[in-house]
């Protein structure tokens, strides 16, 4: 793998991350393609083979639907939170595009309480080159923790 | 000088008096008290009602099994093939070894042929019988001078068939399965009553399909979920998406249907335009112009069944059912789902969602189904309102167990309405309760 390419997708990722953990998420929709799929799935369901997310958005519009859905229409306690991801692995597809997994902890902190853990599990990526940038075609990040601390309001 | 008595129990675990406050004012202690949440466990869970268990096709063939709970108590639901000619058995027991107590399956699925329990390797039959345990005739000792002796052993009296598992009795209607730890319980249809009967049959009409499962662990007491979903007031004003987009909200011709206890309960609607009007005056969660830059969530095709038989009136696009104590089934346009109510102590449960749809869904269907799930679920545009706003009125009652809530929309009467601006269904559910609890 060129480590150049291999830069570049790492980047990608904690580029994603930055964006999630800051006070303003709405360039997330930015980095994937316009046509496109995000899931948010429980190792469960992904062992299982079963279809079912709690999040399973379709487009670049579904994702800029959930920012504005966080923003504006799901009432929820206000909280930070944090991504620590690891490395990824990387494999050059037959198409030119990539394949990529790697492993993520996502810490929540409310207002008033101690940081805990929302999510902890691994994305699998699919990445491409569109106009010279890497974008996401697909990420899905399949959590280890299916039994969740209440709700999940933010992208993962 | 008069001692002072000593005192054995910290106020939590005695039960205060409700005193002479209605029924649509109950304490902050209902949702904290330890020592009611135990009798809940045993009234409520234990005795006397059906709970809970999961659906037929989570497992198919023989030997499948899946584990499950019911109140607190591990419980596992298992097919057994029938004999040839005969249906097969699905049997519910509690994952709890009858010689030490193990609780001895621990994959939440699976298949198997029987159940060995991994400490002593006692062995039970799918149906709970134990079949066999080591060393139950002892040991065989060859002594020096060539003479065998017998050492340990189980004592004469000492009968297999008095050693099963315990078997729950076991309720399937629909391809939905109940069990209870009560053997004199009703039969599951006087239980659910003919009106609340007629929309569990409604959903459950033919083979279903699972698409998944998510797991949410809330903390408020179990309660408060039944009562949010006997709550038809909410959802138009906390729920942004109900009312903009039309799917629940206070002009709709709706329905509150209880059963003749007022233990479960019906909400039945249908969806309008999500237009302005009367009911958005004021409403601070209406957003007129909101637009989805991606309606395919919103893609609801109208299915044959959504119709009641014999009625009149157009069909409705949502029915929540409470199924007391564990239950709530979903029907929100084309999204379906069971969401079992798991108590873990007072001010905690955990909230299981089956969603399904029809063994002969066309693959649109199936993909619709799962879209309208980005609503429904611990990430859900709808329902992480509800699990937010509930954790927020348990925290309040922790802190000030004498304060009451005001559940008196629409009065303190307890009757089935033809409108859903009312909270007649929570005061039932606690005029059931109370009368259960002896509170």
């Amino acid at each position: 793998m060129d480590f150049q390419i291999f830069h570049r997708i790492l980047s990608l990722q904690q580029r994603y991350a930055q964006i999630l953990d800051s006070n303003d998420i709405s360039g997330w929709p930015e980095l994937f393609t316009e046509q496109c799929a995000y899931k948010l799935q429980s190792r469960e369901n992904f062992d299982a083979g079963h279809a079912l997310c709690i999040l399973n958005l379709e487009s670049r519009a579904m994702l800029r639907d959930r920012v504005y859905g966080v923003v504006n229409t799901i009432f929820h306690d206000p909280y930070s939170q944090r991504h620590i991801c690891g490395a990824p692995i990387v494999t050059l597809r037959e198409d030119g595009g990539y394949d990529a997994e790697s492993s993520y902890v996502v810490i929540r902190t409310q207002r008033d309480n101690m940081p805990h853990i929302v999510s902890v599990g691994r994305y699998l990526d699919r990445i491409v080159s569109h106009q010279g940038l890497l974008l996401f075609q697909q990420r899905s990040a399949i959590f280890d923790n299916d039994l969740l601390p209440n709700s999940v309001i933010k992208p993962i | 000088m008069t001692e002072t008595p000593l005192q054995f129990h910290s106020p939590k675990t005695i039960t205060p008096a409700w005193g002479d406050a209605p029924t649509s004012r109950a304490p902050g202690w209902v949702y904290t008290n330890e020592a009611l949440y135990q009798r809940e466990m045993e009234q409520l869970f234990y005795k006397g009602h059906w709970c809970y268990v999961g659906l037929e096709c989570e497992i198919p063939r023989a030997g499948d099994y899946k584990r499950t709970q019911i109140g607190e108590r591990s419980v596992v639901m298992v097919r057994e093939r029938g004999r040839p000619g005969q249906p097969d058995t699905i049997h519910v027991l509690e994952n709890r070894c009858a010689h030490r107590g193990v609780a001895f399956v621990r994959e939440r699925s699976g298949n198997t042929r029987s159940f060995v329990c991994p400490y002593h390797q006692w062995t039970y039959k799918l149906n709970g019988d134990l079949v066999g345990l080591t060393f139950r005739n002892g040991v065989e000792q060859v002594q020096t001078d060539g003479s065998k002796i017998k050492q340990g052993g189980m004592g004469e009296d000492f009968q297999l068939c008095d050693h099963g598992l315990t078997k729950l009795k076991v309720a399937r209607r629909g391809g939905v399965v109940f069990a209870s730890f009560d053997h004199d319980v009703e039969s599951f249809e006087d239980y659910l009553g003919p009106d609340v009967l007629m929309y569990f049959d409604r959903v459950f009409h033919k083979p279903l399909k699972v698409l998944g499962i998510n797991r949410q662990r809330i903390p408020a007491n179990w309660k408060l979920m039944q009562e949010n979903i006997k709550d038809p007031y909410h959802p138009g004003l906390l729920h942004t998406w109900f009312v903009t987009f039309g799917l629940w909200r206070a002009d709709q011709k709706s329905q509150m249907v209880m059963d003749a206890q007022h233990r479960h309960a019906c909400m039945v609607s249908r969806k309008n335009d999500g237009s302005a009007g009367a009911v958005t005056q004021g409403v601070t969660s209406f957003k007129e112009n909101m637009a989805l830059q991606d309606d395919r969530v919103l893609d609801v095709v109208p299915e044959a069944w959504w119709q009641t038989a014999g009625s009149t009136e157009p069909a409705p696009t949502v029915v929540m059912m409470t199924i007391f104590p564990s239950l709530i089934i979903q029907q929100q346009v084309n999204s379906l789902s069971t969401r079992h109510i798991q108590p873990v102590e007072p001010g905690v449960f955990d909230f299981v969602w089956t969603h399904f749809g029809f063994e002969d869904d066309s693959e649109d269907m199936t993909r619709r189904r799962l879209r309208q799930a980005n609503l429904f679920g611990p990430a859900g545009y709808v329902s992480a309102d509800d699990g937010e706003v509930i954790e927020f009125v348990q925290q309040a009652y922790a802190a000030n167990q004498q304060a009451r809530t005001v559940s008196e929309m629409d009065g303190r009467e307890v009757k089935n309405t033809d409108h859903n601006v009312t909270e007649t269904l929570i005061r039932g559910m606690y005029r059931y309760w109370r009368e259960k609890m002896a509170v």
